[in-house]
């Protein structure tokens, strides 16, 4: 592990060495409580893997993700994303990042309300600087690839919870980033469904390269990831190859 | 992002609260038509005074017989007649003086064709139309010889003119004035009325001597109602008030230590007084206004703060796509200012149409300058930046992660 923590290798994706990560609250008495969520997390991921991180909530795995998002910063040990420290850059670099390197897909799928899949897909490239005109015609064609292009003009409050999924991940693919972050991204849908969008992730990774995260308490969801990270009160107790998966795999 | 697309964001988001977006916009309608309106009316009633005053004519002193008191008792000025016109031919070669003149009146009939009309008649001197700032519309005035002849010829006011000749030319006709035969050499431009409000226009000039003798006829020969004097300068118009008692004085005889038997009263102060009014009613108008413009600034900046609130999820998936926080400073600031401009301009017209309405109404005289519109303009702009930015501010400064993660 020490040589991990020393070098930095070009192909090394994230690179997390003694992170911690902590809140300060204030109590009803004004006394300021400290909580720890992470422990001198040492990690390393490299360009194209699929990897699952997994643990039961409170496990900081979602803590976890969000750091690895650049959405929170960690208390103390660094994060390095495609050799960069994220610990030094701006607010304004890290939106960059999030725009650019990372793409986000969730739960509850956050889309915007009372936007078109379309314009819901084509914002991204809006905040990189890409006209509108130019953005909405990347975007159908994203939302061609997912099979969506009929609902290009539908609200996310008239499209499936599977549809709403596609145009995240349309969303989240976008600007074509190296890092796919997937926070239990079929915690809302039906189990065909989940085995779906699982495929659609199985097949980034295996077609586009494009290194996954995901973040899930549940095992046959996990199951398609090709390493399992498991958490547990905010240290990693498991980090092992999913052989058996890889193994089922196989066998079609 | 570029800014127009920030543009179209905040656009979208105010048309997605339609009901919403128009009541703050209300707010600031009210307040921009509200200034609009004040400082037209205001502007119009400056205009008005203003105008009046040039027409009155400029550094003008009015000297009235009659003394204010006298022994004990209170005399309305002009009650006794002491003042006479060989008076205001020596206050005419004081060297703080321009010209005067003197002035005598009363009421008399006049007749043209089958046509009557009782109005007043001003007896005076050439210089009453250069003192009194009056322009000809047709002829000219009598002249000095005229005076010193007591020719019988009639300057009209319009007015006057218009009652007796229609659509006729007066110049050359000839009137008849108490049954004696006038020839009307000139017709005066249209003045309106005088700052205390008496129509200027229905009136007939002729030289002092003809009125005199012909018509009003004189207890006190060469006495005179009242003679309009002209300064010099508007600097010297104290000077010339200090000279003309002292010369009236030492003329009259009066001893040191008793009152004067005459006034002199200077029209320019006056004017300034009624000037002044106006400028203050107009400031005090306008700020009334302001208030409410004021109050719908705050209101925008409530509904700001609400909708950051009700929006801190959108602004948390916002940054997790990649906007930074000038991106969502100007999303919030753009929407506050294209509130604050659009109710701006629609108040504008508001104001506008308010002002017409107004001069329609009440037939008062309403001023809106391009000065005032882009008041209105910056004024609703300002509003809206200085209001919105707090809450703009606000949203911008949350953390990626808190946004996400508000229910």
């Amino acid at each position: 592990m020490s040589s991990i923590q020393t070098t930095h290798s070009t192909q090394s994706l994230i690179q997390l060495e003694q992170l911690c990560k902590s809140y300060s609250l204030q109590d009803v008495h004004g006394q300021t409580i400290t909580t720890q969520v992470l422990y001198h997390i040492n990690l390393t991921i490299h360009q194209g893997e699929f990897v699952a991180i997994m643990g039961h909530s409170g496990s900081g795995k979602s803590t976890l993700m969000n750091i690895l998002g650049c959405l929170d910063t960690p208390t103390s040990g660094s994060y390095w994303l495609s050799g960069k420290n994220v610990a030094a850059l701006s607010s304004n670099e890290l939106a960059q990042i999030r725009n650019r390197n990372i793409g986000f897909v969730f739960q509850g799928f956050n889309l915007l309300k009372r936007m078109t899949a379309l314009d819901n897909v084509a914002t991204p490239l809006l905040y990189a600087g890409i006209s509108r005109s130019k953005s909405r015609k990347q975007a159908l064609e994203f939302l061609r690839h997912t099979g969506l292009e009929d609902f290009a003009m539908h609200q996310p409050n008239q499209l499936s919870g599977g549809q709403q999924q596609r145009v995240a991940i349309s969303r989240a693919l976008i600007n074509h980033p190296s890092l796919i972050l997937a926070d239990e991204p079929t915690g809302n849908l039906d189990s065909q469904t989940s085995n779906d969008i699982m495929q659609l992730f199985e097949k980034l990774n295996r077609d586009q390269g494009i290194t996954i995260v995901l973040v899930t308490h549940e095992d046959d969801i996990a199951a398609y990831a090709k390493r399992l990270i498991h958490l547990k009160d905010g240290h990693v107790t498991i980090d092992k190859n999913n052989t058996e998966v890889t193994a089922l795999h196989e066998t079609f | 992002m570029n800014l127009s697309a920030i543009f179209g964001e905040a656009l979208r988001a105010l048309r997605q609260n339609r009901l919403r977006t128009g009541l703050t916009m209300l707010g600031m309608i009210i307040g921009v038509a509200a200034v609009v309106l004040m400082l037209s009316i205001g502007q119009g009633a400056r205009t008005k005074i203003n105008e009046t005053i040039a027409a009155m004519g400029s550094n003008l002193l009015l000297v009235v017989p009659g003394a204010t008191s006298s022994g004990g008792f209170s005399f309305g000025s002009g009650s006794v007649r002491t003042l006479t016109i060989n008076d205001a031919n020596a206050i005419a070669e004081l060297s703080s003086i321009r010209s005067t003149a003197p002035v005598t009146s009363g009421t008399v009939q006049l007749n043209y064709a089958a046509k009557n009309w009782s109005t007043l008649i001003t007896g005076t001197t050439p210089e009453y139309f250069d003192v009194g700032n009056w322009a000809m519309e047709s002829g000219t005035a009598f002249t000095e010889s005229e005076v010193r002849s007591a020719a019988r010829v009639v300057v009209l006011g319009s007015i006057t003119a218009k009652s007796l000749f229609g659509d006729e030319e007066p110049v050359g006709k000839t009137v008849r004035i108490t049954n004696r035969p006038f020839l009307v050499v000139g017709v005066l431009m249209a003045k309106g009325q005088s700052l205390t409000g008496r129509d200027q226009d229905d009136n007939v000039f002729v030289p002092i001597s003809t009125s005199e003798r012909q018509i009003t006829g004189n207890q006190f020969p060469g006495s005179i109602r009242y003679m309009l004097v002209q300064g010099a300068s508007a600097e010297e118009m104290d000077l010339a008030e200090i000279e003309i008692t002292q010369l009236l004085r030492q003329r009259h005889r009066i001893p040191n230590g008793k009152d004067n038997d005459f006034t002199v009263r200077n029209l320019t102060a006056i004017a300034d007084v009624a000037t002044d009014a106006a400028k203050v009613m107009s400031i005090v108008l306008g700020a009334i206004a302001s208030v409410s413009l004021l109050v719908g600034g705050i209101g925008i900046m409530n509904i700001m703060l609400v909708s950051v609130t009700e929006r801190t999820r959108e602004i948390g998936i916002r940054m997790a796509i990649g906007a930074n926080q000038r991106a969502i400073l100007t999303q919030f600031l753009l929407e506050a200012m294209m509130i604050c401009i659009m109710g701006g301009l629609i108040g504008l017209l508001i104001g506008i149409g308010g002002a017409w309405l107004v001069s329609q109404v009440a037939d008062m005289l309403i001023v809106i300058t391009l000065g005032m519109i882009g008041l209105a303009f910056l004024f609703s702009s300002a509003v809206g930046i200085f209001f919105g930015f707090y809450p703009a501010q606000k949203a911008a400064s949350l953390k990626p992660v808190d946004a996400l993660r508000y229910e």
